[in-house]
């Protein structure tokens, strides 16, 4: 038996323009498979990897936003947005994607993925990490 | 001699945009491609220098690259035209000159 550890996936970078989103993207759904606590967080430019809408029609390059979607189904469901980046960024909440899971302890009542939280609370959250991952 | 400057990095990663503004002269164009189309928008901590930029330059975009990153035309700060790949290649023509800003 694995000892359990806190991962996190720190992602600071816009998608499509590097490969870090994409190459950040497969590692965690890979550590789904290791049965670890995982967590990711979004900052900085790494907000625009889970904006709505993005088409990629006009780049050739494949759409893997919708893979995020996907994320809840393998219990990786703690997603930390940091505020400030989306406002400096003039994002919102509301121009990111559903993300959601279902709580099986609940009947499986879909609950959202991701956690709002301020500069202050991401380096707190960061701060409780036994392994952190940078992308 | 207008110029053509090309910029491919996010302003709120790297200085090359702001860098960009700050040597561009009135009468140049300025293209965002890649990450430096998400600098389009509205209310952000880099609209105001993109603004000004604006009053005595062009500022394009290429559409494609602000569509993969989820920002919707209706965004983008007023003045700013959106370009297609065949757009790019006339701004190149047009200008005598092209400076990419890495």
């Amino acid at each position: 038996m694995m000892a359990t550890k806190k991962f996190m996936f720190v992602n600071r970078k816009a998608p499509y323009g590097t490969s870090y989103a994409l190459e950040s993207l497969e590692v965690v759904l890979i550590s789904a498979a290791f049965d670890q606590e995982v967590s990711l967080a979004f900052l900085d430019d790494g907000v625009y990897q889970i904006t709505k809408g993005q088409d990629t029609t006009g780049i050739a390059q494949k759409n893997f936003s919708k893979a995020y979607k996907a994320l809840g189904d393998y219990d990786i469901n703690k997603l930390y947005v940091e505020e400030e980046s989306l406002s400096e960024r003039g994002l919102n909440k509301d121009d990111l994607m559903d993300l959601v899971w279902e709580d099986e302890d609940e009947d499986w009542a879909e609950k959202p993925s991701i956690i709002m939280v301020n500069r202050e609370q991401l380096s707190d959250v960061m701060a409780e990490q036994e392994v952190t991952l940078s992308f | 001699m207008a110029m053509l400057h090309i910029v491919n990095k996010s302003p709120f990663e790297k200085t090359s945009f702001g860098s960009c503004l700050n040597h561009a002269k009135a009468g140049d164009s300025i293209l965002m491609i890649e990450d430096a189309s998400v600098g389009a928008i509205k209310n952000s901590s880099f609209s105001n220098q993109l603004t000004s930029a604006l009053t005595d330059k062009k500022v394009y975009v290429l559409g494609g690259d602000l569509a993969a990153r989820g920002i919707d035309k209706s965004r983008m700060i007023d003045g700013i035209e959106v370009v297609d790949y065949a757009g790019f290649v006339d701004l190149t023509v047009n200008n005598e000159t092209t400076q990419s800003w890495l």
